[in-house]
């Protein structure tokens, strides 16, 4: 690394402290204001209609973070979201929005009951286990992969393709489940038949949460290293941020976006895998929980970083978490959860004017 | 459904019936979000401000038991969140794609809030016109009781089409729409038109909505809309940005939408799913068989989409 270049960087001047102050303050400042927007709306919005608005955020604290319980139910939650907001992150770094993974998880969830259960006869759950898991991954890649391969050859739009390519998969899934793979037992909620309990996801030691969310950690600091520290990680960024200089250098720029998008489903099918190995037991509509669409908030309130997508995933975890105390203490429809992270979305967007401002 | 007069006749004929109702909000969303395009802008919330719509039409007509009244609210609403896309995109940094799918979320999640207490009572339904009088058959009169809505919206969008080609607003909205840079030379204020085209998209959208909750058989729930404010968005694209063309997109995708139904009505169940399925491959179909739009398409030159 002795270049002239990196010579010349080296004997730059460090940065002056107040400069590195405000660049600090720059990249707070909207996150802040953000926050700051979404506590005095959707405090309006519950005065408005009758409850006390302090009395509604301290249920939201304490029914997402109050106690152990609380935070069992957040982190059992934030575990497919910590990979659906994977599935935003990662095709964003190609310059794709995704916002078809609820599409990818249901998918994932079906391929990986669908393999898991003739297999769980075969083998002991330890070979099960990662042969869902890989199924999952291949199902949600392939479909998120052809909206990014219709991308690169065909010029469609990758947000709306994405988002028909859902609804796409939801008829898929429901025709499936309805017919060729349906448990007959199943009466009021047509499923695919359970798996044996002994091949369900255990927890972690020392937490009440199953083995998902460590799965889904590991793979967000897998995707980070990949993206941070990688010549892949670079050619991937410098390709969705300027693909006329990716092309003039010679990156596959058409195949680094199209590996993005399938990185990204592949995710959200991991997810959907996990979802049936460690809660649901079998694939049903439990799995159309709208964790997809949450993972396009928690993609971009992290900006798009992998790692930062999993304490915003705990958070936004959290919230849905004290829905139903919402709902069982004040009788708040469930609905308000998704008015408080709508909010908070059109908050994060808006407040993007406030960044890097020169004044 | 009476088709057993029919036979198998019953299908195409419920077919057309529902190719005009489900095609109403799928018109007047389109016909909406041209406009806005037109201008430079792309607002993916529409879905959103269609449930709002949805929704407060229903708790108006409900409310004062008049569903025009119901209708107006729905505009109202529709503005409101137009405005509120149009004004927060014309803030520097602020990217109306992401602002779309976060409205998207809002908009819903508000809708069924407010909608809960609304699942259970029914409004009067909008009055349709009957131009089926001739025929006998039950299922004749039934599949030509034309909604107004789609009677107003047909006709809405003629004018929408007069209005871009031969107005001065009209073709300061296109200039505007296709260069930024032309449009200031001009004197034009890029952010006052683009918020203007976003509140009547969002008006469309709105009344789009009304056409879901109050049109027979009407009710408010939170399946109501499946997608169609974002197939809407899809469908400009195939309307070639041309007001006229939506209409023709409407019909067929609604055609396609009432496919499953019609065959479920005749007692045939198979593949429901797959059948229902069908409006969305059509979109994709289209979108993938049209490849990148150009100016000569009418493609507005602003446009984010097209970049």
């Amino acid at each position: 690394m002795n270049t002239p270049a990196a010579a010349v960087f080296v004997e730059a001047p460090p940065t002056p402290p107040a400069e590195r102050l405000r660049g600090l303050g720059d990249a707070l400042l909207p996150a802040a204001a953000a926050l700051l927007i979404t506590v005095l709306l959707f405090s309006a919005a519950v005065a408005l209609a009758g409850f006390n608005p302090l009395e509604v955020w301290g249920l939201i604290l304490m029914g997402g973070f109050g106690d152990a319980f609380a935070w069992q139910n957040t982190l059992q939650r934030a575990a497919p979201l910590v990979l659906t907001g994977l599935a935003v992150a990662l095709p964003a770094q190609a310059g794709r929005v995704i916002i078809g993974a609820e599409g990818a998880l249901v998918l994932g969830g079906l391929a990986a009951a669908a393999l898991g259960l003739p297999l769980s006869t075969q083998a002991p759950p330890a070979v099960v286990w990662p042969l869902m898991a890989l199924a999952g991954m291949l199902t949600g890649g392939l479909w998120i992969g052809i909206v990014g391969w219709l991308r690169e050859k065909r010029e469609v739009n990758e947000t709306i393709a994405s988002l028909l390519m859902s609804f796409i998969a939801i008829a898929l899934f429901n025709q499936m489940v309805e017919t060729v793979l349906r448990d007959p037992a199943s009466l009021n909620k047509p499923s695919t038949r359970p798996l044996p309990d002994n091949y369900l996801l255990p927890a972690m030691p020392g937490l009440d949460v199953h083995w998902g969310l460590g799965v889904g950690v590991v793979v967000a600091i897998v995707c980070w290293a990949v993206v941070k520290l990688t010549p892949l990680g670079l050619a991937l960024r410098v390709a969705g941020g300027n693909p006329r200089t990716a092309l003039g250098v010679g990156l596959p720029v058409a195949g680094l976006t199209i590996g993005a998008c399938a990185a990204g489903g592949a995710a959200a099918g991991l997810a959907g895998a996990v979802e049936v190995a460690a809660v649901h037991g079998a694939a049903n509509a439990s799995l159309i929980a709208g964790y997809g669409y949450s993972g396009i908030l928690i993609a971009f309130a992290a900006r798009f970083s992998p790692l930062g997508v999993v304490p915003v995933a705990i958070l936004v975890g959290g919230i849905a978490a004290s829905g139903s105390l919402l709902q069982r203490r004040l009788g708040l429809p469930d609905a308000s959860v998704t008015v408080l992270l709508g909010f908070a979305f059109v908050a994060l967007i808006g407040c993007e004017t406030l960044r890097n401002r020169k004044t | 459904m009476d088709t057993t007069t029919l036979g198998w006749w019953g299908v195409p004929l419920a077919i057309l019936g529902g190719a005009i109702r489900v095609g109403t909000p799928l018109l007047w969303v389109s016909l909406g979000e041209t406009v806005t395009e037109k201008a430079g802008r792309i607002n993916l919330g529409l879905e959103g401000t269609l449930l709002m719509g949805a929704m407060s039409a229903y708790a108006v007509a409900l409310l004062s038991g008049n569903p025009w009244l119901g209708i107006l609210a729905a505009a109202a609403v529709g503005i409101v969140f137009g405005l509120l896309h149009g004004a927060l995109c014309s803030l520097t940094r602020v990217n109306d794609t992401a602002m779309g799918i976060a409205l998207m979320l809002a908009g819903s999640g508000l809708a069924f809030w407010l909608g809960k207490p609304l699942i259970q009572p029914s409004a009067p339904d909008l009055r349709s016109i009957d131009l089926g009088g001739w025929s006998s058959l039950p299922a004749v009169q039934q599949a030509l009781a034309i909604n107004p809505l789609f009677i107003l919206g047909v006709a809405l969008a003629f004018a929408v089409y007069w209005a871009l080609g031969h107005t001065r607003v009209g073709l300061r909205l296109r200039v505007v729409g296709d260069s930024e840079n032309a449009a200031r030379a001009f004197g034009l204020s890029p952010s006052g038109y683009r918020i203007a085209a976003t509140a009547f998209g969002g008006a469309c959208a709105g009344v789009g909505g009304a056409s879901l909750s109050l049109v027979y058989p009407g009710a408010w729930s939170e399946a109501l809309s499946s997608g169609q404010g974002v197939m809407a968005v899809a469908l400009v694209i195939f309307a070639r940005w041309d007001p006229r063309r939506c209409i023709l997109a409407g019909l067929l995708f609604g055609g396609a939408s009432a496919i499953s139904p019609a065959l479920q009505a005749m007692g045939y169940t198979q593949g429901y799913y797959l059948f229902a399925a069908l409006p969305y491959v059509l979109t994709l179909a289209l979108l993938i068989g049209l490849g990148k739009p150009g100016p000569s398409h009418g493609a507005p030159g602003e446009l984010s989409l097209n970049r």
